[in-house]
């Protein structure tokens, strides 16, 4: 094995988005040496994609709001199982992490009177999302961006070298978390994009914030970056993921053109007035509004109606539901046959107000549908369906520390990190949770990475094995045929031709998107898991052409084993919970069940020694064990109505 | 360019006039054989190579390099991300103008046409359609950075909206860095690159010159001055073409370039301007 | 791989560089890119003979109540006399070529140092670019960073005299309200020209970039200066129109130019209207 190139750094961010670059800063100016590993450019992370806002109670609107009305609703939204600390942690600490960006340059949106300005939003009470017309994501992650380079300029002054103390690793990925003998975390082990080159960054600590699993799915608003990478590699390392059958579907993408299917379409089109109708123009939220939000939202089109322009003395329209419910009542009128003429419904602003004010509160949709659908949202409706959109499972964490359970050094922290939306998030909340939680992961990883320099073990040893092993992994591509596919456990493949990565992934796709999508249903469940068995061993004759340089393909081959991993864990859980909560619906299983609410699903790597060599499809890679949940905090459940928690909670967490 | 008229006036889109004589006639069809030429070469040289290859209905022409890669060239490098004009990953020239892949909608070319898909011209080519786009980092370190107001703290930031709005306005910059591609200064002129920071960076200067609490002056440091005699504002002949190539519409030589041009006249050129703010100090 | 071409020897400059993409054709564009360029130097060409001609000519300037626009305010001793216009001697007898020369110095250096005509003569004369994304010829560039392109920096004072020609030219228009024996209350077709002239003239000058920096461009806080700050507003309007303007009062003023000259070597006679 040729000689892999080290680097020692103190803390690693592997992800480049508002979660990593939040850590990355924090563990910074706690002292700690930085190094940040991104797939994409730096400054083109999925996080530009987010339009709505930034979820905090600052109440620069509505005074009545404050962190307990935040965490009320984000309880509610997630159907009260989050992790009801992280949603407390999140609450309180979101108004800080917006007014600091405002100290690193960002721009948002004014009040009259000169404060952040905050806009309505699905599922929470009052106006709360800071926002920047409708590319808050883009302002989060630029501003994230300059403070980085800031940073580096100071260091520049000191040091006379820009990335003496933070350095941005762009286009590189990672493909393996390392470990000393004694479990600790070590490093990571990376190839470069551009050159193919492989390396090895030391570090005692390492911050996951590599977002979602998105790709799994054929339509889907996430990039091509959200291919699991997190999940898989802290599953790979020994940690374990939580609730993971929880997925987002966006009510709103765009179905048409084919080719932009699945692209989001803001939920403040409609916070700010658009209406969902169906082919016989009718706003048929209505007839959806489910038992437990029959109190906060408006029972007809004349009240909702009022609630723009008077929130206090009206309830809200059923299209700001949250957003599991409306992909729902989407789904259901489509399959009615009340859908638009490409399979979704229609979403309507043109008739709601005056084209002017469209440009200037959506000038991104605007130009969105116009420059790709052809399509001017101004004069006529809008074509929407649900879009895979978020996960809200993810790496198991310590709720203050965003450490991963069991796996000494690593940290998750945003999208990747499990618990906090609970079974659905709420619009506005992602942003916040990058902040909260990627500025406490990069807090701990560098208080972590502090102490592994005094303990007495000292820093973790990168072991010379796991690195080769790492290599051979990443190089088996292009050896689909060699000798080294023939032996062991592949013996039966032996001779096969390779199989082209996009086929896989497109297969892989289809079958999330068909049987573990939307709606799920046992048999299909089980059919999906077959197949991902039969995919999982397909991949590993996954072959590529040309050289290392810069090589798609090549780079996809090895996102598929983080894919599939992921699209198991997703798929054997929602097969394992018999009910619908959030983002998991069960046709066979379709109301809530309060006993379900203490469950959590955990999936562990089945072997966590061989790393992926269990081949044999019917087995499987994951296990899945449940685990109760901690109960909530007798303070915090005392912020809700009696009755609102008889609704949630079963019999016993009630008499406790 | 012309924009997809020939597609509103029938029912269905890309079945428009474009498709003459290359469909059997009465069969508007949905999809067709497009002419593909796409650079395809490294450092070391390379050449434009010919593909056909299927076009559907409602595609982009990042779609069709998609395409090629998982049907006809499977190590074809491209770089893209959000496909959706967000992110400003797959910069690349079509038919030899700096254009977003993913913006660029097949129903605006003729058919028959052949499109010729090239990396961006003024950066070091890594592979493909990737571009050593490492200039445009280097230059963002070079801007200072946004210097807080001293004693004000977080939380307690006052701006008008209309005191933000020109700033907003090239902050909606998702740094594709056509407008660096384009620009002649570099292009023309690989030379001029350690003296000129480039239409995105000047107009980075002039969003922190304009931001309401920027407290720059304060600390030292002026920013009219800097960007004329450090960023190379004089290099810009506002010849409009990064204002041309913009995804965003942001109107970056007659909103960012040129009033910062006027700025640096303020400072250096105009004794007018000179002599007031002298007697001012002096009044204070 | 890629078609082979050769590595090619690096430096030949340009978007042939060694290290770019090698492709050998300047640029790869399939559109007319040379028509506005092309079209915006015939235009300026077109005008600067017709106004080089009309300037030395020193004739056919006058035609009561008209004063050619090139010709005023008069400054000479060698102006014809018109009878309450705006020929004031202050260069006296030993000015001896035509007086058109003094004046045309200012509206000429506001135009030529103005943003958009820089755009449209570095783009159409000197081919810097020729066009977006189109190799440009030169071997070297430097911009408008040392002499004498520099001086493109005076803009905002050529804007100040262009302010007060602007006045000349208002006052010209007013005297056009006259008869041909100078009386008040008539208007010909000639006033009609030159009110189209003066409203385009000062709509191009308000639109000025230096204008709407001078204006309210160079203030931080919009929200402590409300007045300034919607006359900011206005002046960005016009401003977007910046190169309408500036071609339509180009051809305002040459047309009025020609009307006069028409008048004035009597190969028309002024249709009045009352």
């Amino acid at each position: 094995m040729a000689q892999v190139e080290r680097q020692q750094w103190d803390v690693v961010v592997v992800g480049a988005g508002g979660a990593g670059l939040r850590a990355a800063i924090e563990a910074r100016e706690q002292g700690a040496r930085t190094a940040v590993i991104c797939k994409s450019l730096f400054g083109k992370a999925h996080t530009v994609m987010a339009e709505g806002g930034i979820a905090a109670s600052m109440g620069n609107v509505n005074a009545g709001d404050n962190w307990q009305v935040h965490f009320r609703d984000t309880m509610r939204g997630g159907k009260f199982l989050n992790q009801w600390r992280m949603a407390e942690l999140h609450a309180k600490e979101a108004p800080d992490r917006v007014w600091e960006l405002e100290t690193w340059g960002a721009l948002f949106d004014r009040t009259k009177d000169g404060r952040i300005s905050q806009r309505n939003f699905g599922g929470h009470e009052y106006p709360r999302l800071a926002h920047v017309g409708d590319r808050t994501g883009l302002e989060l992650i630029r501003t994230l961006q300059q403070k980085i380079v800031s940073l580096q300029q100071e260091d520049f002054k000191e040091h006379g070298d820009y990335e003496a103390r933070i350095k941005v690793f762009q286009e590189c990925t990672v493909t393996r978390v390392l470990k000393d003998d004694e479990g600790r975390v070590s490093g990571v082990f990376c190839y470069e994009r551009e050159s193919g080159r492989f390396f090895v960054i030391e570090a005692p600590s390492v911050v996951l914030a590599t977002g979602g699993i998105g790709k799994s799915f054929k339509v889907t608003s996430n990039s091509w970056e959200y291919t699991g990478d997190g999940h898989a590699l802290a599953l790979l390392a020994g940690a374990p993921l939580l609730n993971m059958e929880f997925v987002q579907f966006h009510p709103t993408g765009m179905v048409w053109p084919p080719s932009v299917k699945g692209i989001l379409v803001t939920e403040s089109v409609r916070g700010d007035g658009g209406v969902l109708r169906n082919s016989d123009g009718k706003r048929f939220m209505f007839d959806y509004i489910p038992d437990v939000f029959k109190e906060q939202y408006a029972q007809t089109e004349e009240e909702g109606d009022r609630w723009y322009e008077d929130p206090d003395h009206n309830r809200r329209p059923p299209e700001l539901l949250p957003r599991d419910e409306v992909a729902r009542a989407i789904n259901s009128e489509v399959k009615a046959g009340r859908g638009s003429p490409h399979g979704g419904v229609f979403l309507d602003v043109s008739t709601r107000m005056p084209a002017e004010v469209v440009r200037r509160r959506l000038p991104s949709m605007y130009h969105q549908f116009k420059e790709l659908a052809d399509v001017d949202i101004t004069a006529e409706p809008m074509e929407v369906g649900p879009t895979c959109h978020y996960v809200m499972g993810g790496v198991a964490v310590d709720s203050d520390t965003a450490a991963a359970r069991g796996v000494p050094g690593l940290f998750a922290a945003g999208e990747v990190a499990g618990g906090m939306h609970g079974s659905n998030r709420l619009g506005g909340n992602s942003l916040s949770d990058l902040l909260v939680f990627g500025r406490r992961a990069g807090l701990h990883a560098a208080e972590y990475a502090a102490g592994a320099d005094s303990s007495d073990a000292g820093r973790p040893v990168v072991v010379d094995s796991e690195v080769d092993a790492a290599a051979a992994e990443a190089l088996r591509p292009f050896s689909a045929e060699g000798p080294e596919a023939r032996t062991g456990d592949d013996a039966a493949a032996a001779g096969l031709p390779p199989e082209n990565p996009y086929t896989l992934h497109q297969e892989l796709q289809q079958t999330m998107n068909d049987l573990v999508g939307i709606i799920r249903r046992e048999g299909e469940m089980e059919k999906a898991l077959e197949k991902l068995g039969e995919l999982r061993v397909r991949a590993r004759r996954a072959g590529v052409e040309g050289h290392r340089q810069f090589n798609p393909g090549w780079h996809l081959s090895l996102d598929l084993r983080n894919m599939l991993l992921v699209s198991e864990c997703i798929a054997r859980a929602a097969l394992e919970r018999t009910e619908s909560r959030g983002g998991h619906t069960r046709e066979d299983h379709a109301t809530m069940d309060r006993a379900w609410r203490r469950v959590n699903l955990i999936c562990r790597l089945s072997d966590p020694t061989g790393g992926l060599a269990a081949t044999d499809p019917q087995r499987g890679q994951i296990d899945l064990s449940r685990e109760e949940t901690e109960p909530v905090r007798p303070d915090l459940l005392a912020l809700f109505e009696k009755e609102e928690l008889v609704k949630y909670l079963a019999e016993e967490e009630l008499s406790e | 360019m012309t924009t997809a008229t020939s597609q509103s006036s029938e029912g269905s889109p890309a079945s428009g006039a474009a498709s003459t004589g290359t469909e059997p006639a009465g069969a508007p069809a949905t999809s067709y054989e497009a002419h593909f030429r796409v650079w395809r070469g490294d450092t070391d040289g390379g050449g434009l190579e010919d593909f056909r290859v299927e076009v559907h209905e409602g595609e982009v022409v990042l779609d069709i390099i998609h395409r090629l890669q998982a049907t006809q060239a499977p190590d074809l490098a491209v770089r893209w991300n959000c496909k959706a004009g967000k992110c400003g990953s797959c910069s690349a020239e079509i038919n030899g103008r700096p254009r977003l892949m993913c913006m660029t909608r097949m129903s605006v070319f003729d058919r028959a046409q052949t499109i010729t898909v090239t990396p961006m011209r003024a950066f070091p080519v890594v592979r493909d359609l990737v571009t050593d786009v490492g200039f445009n980092y280097t230059k963002a370190r070079e801007v200072p950075a946004f210097v807080p107001p001293e004693g004000v703290a977080p939380g307690e930031y006052r701006m008008q909206q209309e005191d933000v709005d020109r700033s907003q306005e090239f902050r909606k910059c998702i740094e594709c860095f056509l407008c660096q591609d384009t620009c002649h200064v570099v292009r023309d002129h690989e030379e001029n690159k350690a003296a000129f920071a480039g239409p995105r960076f000047l107009m980075r200067v002039a969003e922190l010159d304009m931001h309401p609490l920027d407290a720059a002056e304060d600390a030292g440091l002026d920013r009219k001055r800097t960007a004329q005699e450090e960023h190379g504002l004089g290099y810009c002949n506002i010849t409009k073409c990064c204002t041309e190539v913009c995804p965003e519409g942001i109107r970056i030589t007659d909103n960012a370039l040129i009033p910062l041009k006027e700025r640096a006249v303020d400072r250096k050129y105009d004794p007018l301007v000179w002599l007031g703010s002298k007697i001012r100090r002096r009044g204070r | 791989m890629a078609t082979g071409t050769e590595p090619r020897p690096s430096t030949t400059g340009g978007v042939r560089e060694g290290n770019r993409a090698a492709i050998d054709a300047p640029h790869l564009r399939i559109d007319r890119w040379w028509l506005a360029p092309a079209a915006t130097a015939a235009g300026l060409l077109a005008f600067i003979v017709y106004s080089t001609w009309r300037a030395f000519s020193n004739a056919d300037y006058y035609a009561a109540p008209y004063v050619s626009p090139f010709y005023s305010p008069c400054l000479a001793d060698n102006c014809r006399d018109m009878a309450g216009g705006p020929n004031w001697d202050l260069f006296g007898s030993w000015w001896g070529i035509s007086p058109a020369i003094i004046v045309l110095i200012f509206p000429l250096s506001f135009r030529l140092t103005c943003y958009y005509y820089r755009k449209a003569y570095y783009r159409g004369f000197w081919a810097s670019p020729p066009a977006c994304a189109v190799a440009e010829p030169h071997k070297s560039y430097s911009g408008e960073t040392r002499f004498p392109l520099i001086l493109q920096n005076i803009h905002r004072y050529t804007f100040y005299v262009a302010l007060l020609v602007a006045g000349v030219l208002t006052y010209d228009t007013v005297l056009s309200f006259r008869d041909e024996h100078h009386h008040w209350g008539h208007m010909g077709l000639g006033t009609i020209v030159f009110l189209v002239n003066i409203v385009l003239i000062w709509a191009y000058t308000f639109s000025c970039h230096s204008c709407r920096h001078i204006v309210g461009g160079r203030l931080r806080h919009f929200s402590k200066h409300p007045v300034r700050y919607r006359m900011w507003g206005w002046v960005g309007k016009l401003n977007a129109r910046h190169m309408q303007l500036a071609w339509a009062s180009l051809i305002s003023v040459a047309v009025a130019d020609f009307y006069v000259f028409l008048l004035a070597s009597g190969a028309f006679s002024d249709p009045r209207l009352f």
